[in-house]
C-alpha cells in the first residue's frame, strides 16, 4: 500500500464520476465498412432519451484511477493474509495465463462442440482429478461458489429422498458451521436443527444420535470444522445418519487440510462441495468469482445438474440426457474460467505436490499455535489442523478486544485473521497461514502478534485507535447501515459556492 | 517445489517448536484408519510444458468468426481491462471485511453499483451476483418474499431457457407455481398476460431484448402488471442494449436483473460472468447479495464499507435473504473498468454499431431470399432467419469452414425449429458477414 496523504490528511481517490471532461473518450470502435442506415428503425417509445451518468475519460485517467484504488488494498501479494476459513494462499500466475488461452477465454458455450474440445477435456479431467482427491464417484462443475455447491448438494439429497418417496424436513447443522449451511438449508425449505459442538471442539456422535430421526434429511458437516479441528467421530456420525435413512453433506471449505492427509470418501460422506478458490487457489478477486464443484457417491450421481461432461479426454462430450437431474443451477457450464485455473494448479503440483499441501498447511498452523499459545488463549486444547482459533480472553482484562488486536495487526503490516467467527468462540481470532507462507513470514507474524499483546499488557493503548498507518481509520459502520448511501450522486453545488 | 517453501530443515524446526517427533503426532486427532487412502492423479508438469500442452489442445483457435450470442454476448474488451484486474492488489484480495485495508476494492464496488443502477435507471444495485440466471432466480424468490401470500410467478416465454431452468431449480422446494406467458409474433402476448394476472401473482418476469433478440415494450407491460400489484421483474443479458433502450426503471421495473458479460468480461465458455441486480429503494432490505455503502472514518474522512449485512447469511444464518456469500468481485471490477472507458456515450455507440452491422447482414440475407422471422418486431443486434430444415446443414457447413453461423433455435424449443439465430457484434466485418451470406445461400439453394 502506498500511503500518500493529501494536505487534508485524506488518503484516497476521488470518485470516478468526478473525473474527466465532456468530449473525452477512452475507447475506439471499429470503422464501419459499409454505408450505415439513417436510422435503426426502432420505435421511439422503446428508446432511451438520457445518457447514463458515466464519466468521459481517457484510458490513462482510467488506469490512474484504478491503479490508485488498487494501492489502497491489502492483498496476498502484498502481505500475509491469514484469514481463517478462506485459505488465502499464493495464486500462481501461470493459472492466470492458462485461463487466457484461446477458447478457454473466448469460447462460447453454445458454439459447436468441435470448436471447444479443449474446454470439455479440461472439464472432464478436472472432474476426474476431483473424484480422485475426494475418493467420491462423480462430479459436477456447475455451481458458481461454495454456497452454490451447498445448494446443489442439498437439492440432490432432496431429489434422492423424493425418489424414495421419503419427504424429510430437517437438516442437522453443527453450531460451528458457516452461515451458508443454515441459509442453504432454509433456501431448500428445510428446518435447521443445531447440534452443539462437544467440549473438545468436535461434534460428538452421541449428539447426532440423539438428534437423528426419520425426519432428518441430512447432516451438513464441515471437516476439518471451522474451529480447525478434525471431526474425530466423523465415521460414526456418518454411520448413524445412514442408519437413520439420511445423507451426509460435507462442507469442503477446509479441504486444503486434507490433501495428502485423509480422504473424504473414507469418512463415509455422500456429497460435498469443493471451493476451487480455496484449495486449488483460483484468486479470490476481492470477493469472487469462485467455483464450487460438487462431488458425490454413485447413489446421488443421477441427480447431478445437467449437463455432465462424459467420454474420454480424446473425445469429451456433454450429456444432456439426465432425466433425474435436479435441473440447472447456473447458465451454461458454471465458472469455467475457474475450472481451467484449478486444472493448471493441480497439473503443476501433480500428486506429489498435492500430497504435501495438507501437511505443510497443518504444520504452519500448529507452528503458529505453539509460538503464540502463551500469549493468546487457544480456544480448544484439541490439536489443530490447518487453522488455529485463539480468543481475546487474556487481553480482555486490559480492555482490549479481538477487534482491537485485529486492527492493530494492520499497523504491523498484516491483514487480520478472521474475527468473531466461528460464533461458538466468543472473541474468536481464526488464523490460517496456508502452506505457501515461508517460515520467515510466519516468524514475523509471531513477532507482530506478541508485540500487540505486549502493548496491551503494558496498557499502552496504541491498539485503541488502530489502525493508524492504513489508508483509512475505523469507520462508523452503524451510521452507514442506518442511513445507507449506496451509490454516487453528483454533488449539488449551491449558488454561493459557484 | 515451486510454490511450497518449507524445506526439510524448516519442517524439522517447526516440528521441534511444536514439540513433537513427527508429523503423524500433529495429526493424531485423525483416526488411523482414515489416514490410509490411495491418491493417484496427474504427474507433475512444469509451466513450459503445461502451457504448450494447453495451446496444442485448442481446436477452436482458427475459428474465423462467430455469430452465436443466444444470451451470452461478446464484445471487444480493451487490453487495459485485463491489465488492471490482474494487479495483485485486486486479484489476490478477499471480500473487503476489513475496510481500512480494502478501500480499493470497496470504492470499485461502489462505482460498480452506481454504474449498474445508472444503466438500469434503478435506485440501487448490489455488488453483483453469480450470473444473470441465478440473479433471475433470486429476483423470483425476492418477489415471493415481498408478495407474502402471493405464490404464482409468471415467466415470459422469451426468458432465456437456461434462466428459466435455473428459476425452476431454485423454486423446487418453495411453495409456488411457475406459469408461462407465451410469445405472440415474438413478443409477450399481452392478452394472455392480462388473463393470467391476479391477486395471487407475486411477480412477472420479462426479458428484453428477449431470448429471440426482440425488444419488448417494457413500459406497456409494466403498466399492466402494476395494476395487479405484482412485482415487475425485468431481465437483460445484453448489457450494451441498456444504454440504447428505454431504461428498466423508466418502464416501472421493481427488480431489474442482468448479465454483464460482454462489458469487460469475455465469454470464458459461459463463466464467470457478472450478475447485475438492481431494485427500487423501498425493497432494499429484501435484496440478496453484498452491498457497499459510504461511511465516515475516525478522522472524519469519507470512505466505504460493506453494509446492511444483517440481511446476509453470515449474520442471519437460516433467516437470511439468500445463501449467497461471494459476489463476482473481479468480474464486477472488469465491468466497471470497461464501462468507465466507454463512458457516457460509448455504450450506446457500441450498441448502435452492433445494430448497424446487424441491419447490413439482415438486408444482405434478404436480398438472397433468406428472410427474418418476426420481421415486424424491433431488435437490436440479434435476429432469426428462416432456414426450414436446413439449420443443421448450415451449422455443419459452418463447422467445416470454421464459422459459428448462429444458434439452432430448435435446441431450445421444438416450436422454434427452422430458425437460425444470428448475433452480430462490432467485430463482424463486412467481409465476415458476406461470407456468412454466401454460406447460408449455398445451404438453402
Amino acid at each position: 500500500m502506498t500511503l500518500w496523504r493529501s494536505l487534508k490528511g485524506r488518503v484516497g481517490e476521488a470518485p470516478l464520476f468526478e473525473k474527466g471532461a465532456p468530449g473525452r473518450k477512452g475507447y475506439v470502435l471499429p470503422e464501419l465498412d459499409f454505408e450505415p442506415m439513417a436510422d435503426l428503425g426502432l420505435p421511439d417509445e422503446i428508446l432511451r432519451k438520457d445518457d447514463p451518468m458515466l464519466p468521459e475519460v481517457t484510458e490513462f485517467e482510467v488506469v490512474r484511477h484504478f491503479t490508485r484504488l488498487s494501492q489502497l488494498n491489502a492483498a496476498i501479494d502484498t502481505m500475509m493474509y491469514p484469514l481463517g476459513s478462506c485459505t488465502m494462499k499464493y495464486n500462481p500466475r501461470s493459472c492466470e495465463k492458462a485461463a487466457r488461452i484461446g477458447s478457454f477465454a473466448y469460447g462460447h458455450p453454445l458454439e459447436p462442440e468441435e470448436f471447444h474440445q479443449a474446454n470439455l477435456r479440461v472439464m472432464l479431467e478436472l472432474g476426474n482429478y476431483l473424484t480422485k482427491i475426494t475418493g467420491l464417484d462423480a462430479v459436477t462443475l456447475q455451481p458458481a461458489a461454495g454456497a452454490h455447491g451447498e445448494l446443489c448438494g442439498l437439492m440432490m439429497i432432496r431429489a434422492a429422498l423424493t425418489a424414495r418417496g421419503d419427504a424429510r424436513k430437517v437438516v442437522l447443522v453443527p453450531d460451528s458451521a458457516h452461515g451458508t449451511n443454515p441459509a442453504t438449508s432454509a433456501l431448500n425449505g428445510y428446518q435447521v436443527k443445531s447440534i452443539v459442538s462437544g467440549p473438545d471442539g468436535y461434534v460428538k456422535a452421541e449428539s447426532v444420535r440423539e438428534a437423528m430421526n426419520e425426519d432428518v434429511a441430512c447432516i451438513m458437516i464441515t471437516n476439518p470444522n471451522t474451529l480447525g479441528i478434525f471431526e474425530t467421530e466423523i465415521r460414526e456420525i456418518c454411520d448413524i445418519v445412514h442408519e437413520g435413512g439420511g445423507f451426509v453433506y460435507m462442507d469442503g471449505a477446509n479441504l486444503n487440510a486434507l490433501l495428502g492427509v485423509a480422504q473424504p470418501a473414507g469418512f463415509g460422506i455422500d456429497v460435498m462441495h469443493i471451493n476451487l478458490h480455496k484449495t486449488f487457489s483460483t484468486p479470490h478477486g476481492g470477493g469472487g468469482p469462485g467455483a464450487g464443484p460438487v462431488a458425490c457417491v454413485a447413489e446421488l450421481e443421477p441427480f447431478l445438474p445437467s449437463p455432465v461432461v462424459v467420454g474420454t479426454p480424446q473425445e469429451p462430450r456433454l450429456d444432456y440426457d439426465r432425466p433425474h437431474s435436479i435441473g440447472k443451477l447456473r447458465s451454461f457450464h458454471g465458472n469455467f474460467g475457474m475450472v481451467i485455473r484449478a486444472h493448471c494448479f493441480i497439473s503443476e503440483h501433480g500428486v506429489e505436490g498435492l500430497m504435501r499441501i495438507g501437511r505443510d498447511a497443518i504444520l504452519s498452523a500448529n507452528y503458529l499455535r505453539a509460538r503464540l499459545k502463551e500469549f493468546y488463549k487457544v480456544a480448544y486444547e484439541t490439536p489443530s489442523m490447518h487453522e488455529v482459533v485463539f480468543n481475546d480472553e487474556k487481553q480482555k482484562a486490559n480492555g482490549a478486544s479481538t477487534l482491537d488486536i485485529a486492527k492493530r495487526l494492520i499497523d504491523f503490516g498484516f491483514h487480520p485473521p478472521t474475527v468473531y467467527f466461528p460464533l461458538v468462540v466468543p472473541g474468536a481470532l481464526m488464523v490460517e497461514p496456508t502452506e505457501t507462507e515461508p517460515l520467515e513470514e510466519l516468524n514475523r507474524f509471531v513477532v507482530a502478534m506478541r508485540a500487540v499483546d505486549q502493548e496491551i499488557q503494558d496498557s499502552r493503548e496504541d491498539f485503541k485507535d488502530a489502525p493508524r498507518t492504513a489508508p483509512a481509520r475505523r469507520f462508523d459502520e452503524a451510521t452507514a447501515a442506518r442511513k445507507p448511501r449506496l451509490r454516487y450522486y453528483p454533488k449539488v453545488t449551491s449558488a454561493a459556492e459557484q | 517445489m515451486r510454490y511450497l517453501p518449507h524445506t526439510p530443515e524448516d519442517v524439522q524446526y517447526m516440528l521441534d517448536a511444536i514439540g513433537v517427533e513427527s508429523f503423524d503426532e500433529v495429526i493424531a486427532g485423525i483416526p488411523e484408519a482414515l489416514r490410509k487412502f490411495p491418491l493417484d492423479g496427474p504427474e507433475r508438469i512444469g509451466e513450459p510444458d503445461l502451457m504448450r500442452h494447453y495451446a496444442s489442445m485448442q481446436t477452436g483457435g482458427d475459428v474465423k468468426s462467430s455469430f452465436v450470442g443466444a444470451g451470452l454476448y461478446r464484445h471487444f474488451v480493451p487490453s487495459v481491462v485485463d491489465t488492471l484486474i490482474q494487479r495483485g492488489e485486486f486479484l489476490t484480495a478477499y471480500t473487503p471485511y476489513q475496510p481500512e485495508v480494502a478501500q480499493g476494492t470497496l470504492q470499485a464496488v461502489f462505482e460498480f453499483q452506481t454504474i449498474v443502477a445508472e444503466l438500469f435507471g434503478m435506485d440501487i444495485a448490489n455488488a453483483s451476483l453469480y450470473d444473470g440466471a441465478s440473479g433471475t432466480a433470486e429476483a423470483a424468490l425476492m418477489a415471493l418474499r415481498l408478495g407474502k401470500k402471493r405464490n404464482r410467478l409468471l415467466l415470459s416465454e422469451g426468458l432465456h431457457p437456461e434462466y428459466r431452468q435455473v428459476v425452476e431449480t431454485y423454486l423446487g422446494s418453495v411453495d409456488s407455481t411457475v406459469e408461462t406467458i407465451s410469445l405472440k409474433d415474438g413478443r409477450v402476448d399481452q392478452g394472455q398476460l392480462a388473463d393470467a394476472l391476479g391477486e395471487d401473482v407475486a411477480g412477472v418476469i420479462v426479458q428484453s431484448p428477449n431470448c429471440l433478440g426482440i425488444v419488448e415494450d417494457l413500459a406497456e407491460l409494466g403498466a399492466a402488471i402494476h395494476k395487479s400489484s405484482a412485482k415487475f421483474i425485468t431481465v437483460c443479458n445484453s448489457p450494451a442494449a441498456l444504454a440504447l433502450l428505454k431504461s428498466h426503471g423508466e418502464c416501472g421495473a421493481d427488480i431489474a436483473v442482468g448479465e454483464g458479460t460482454g462489458i469487460g468480461v469475455p465469454p470464458q465458455f459461459g463463466g464467470p460472468g457478472v450478475g447485475l441486480f438492481a431494485v427500487k429503494k423501498e425493497y432494499l432490505r429484501q435484496m440478496p447479495g453484498r452491498l457497499c455503502g459510504q461511511a465516515v472514518d475516525a478522522d472524519g474522512n469519507e470512505g466505504y464499507v460493506l453494509t446492511l449485512s444483517t440481511r446476509e447469511q453470515h449474520i442471519r444464518r437460516e433467516k437470511a435473504t439468500s445463501n449467497i456469500c461471494t459476489n463476482q468481485g473481479l468480474m464486477a471490477l472488469a465491468f466497471t473498468v470497461h464501462a468507465a472507458l466507454l463512458g457516457k456515450t460509448g455504450i450506446k455507440e457500441l450498441a448502435t454499431q452492433c445494430a448497424q452491422r446487424a441491419r447490413y447482414l439482415e438486408q444482405a440475407l434478404a436480398s438472397k431470399g433468406i428472410m427474418r422471422r418476426h420481421s415486424g418486431a424491433p431488435y437490436v443486434n440479434e435476429f432469426i432467419v428462416e432456414l426450414g430444415d436446413k439449420v443443421e446443414d448450415a451449422v455443419r457447413l459452418g463447422v467445416q469452414r470454421k464459422i459459428a453461423v448462429g444458434f439452432d433455435l430448435g435446441r431450445w424449443n421444438p416450436n422454434w425449429q427452422g430458425g437460425l439465430m444470428i448475433c452480430v457484434n462490432e467485430l463482424q466485418s463486412k467481409g465476415a458477414m458476406d461470407e456468412l451470406v454466401s454460406l447460408l445461400e449455398e445451404v438453402v439453394s
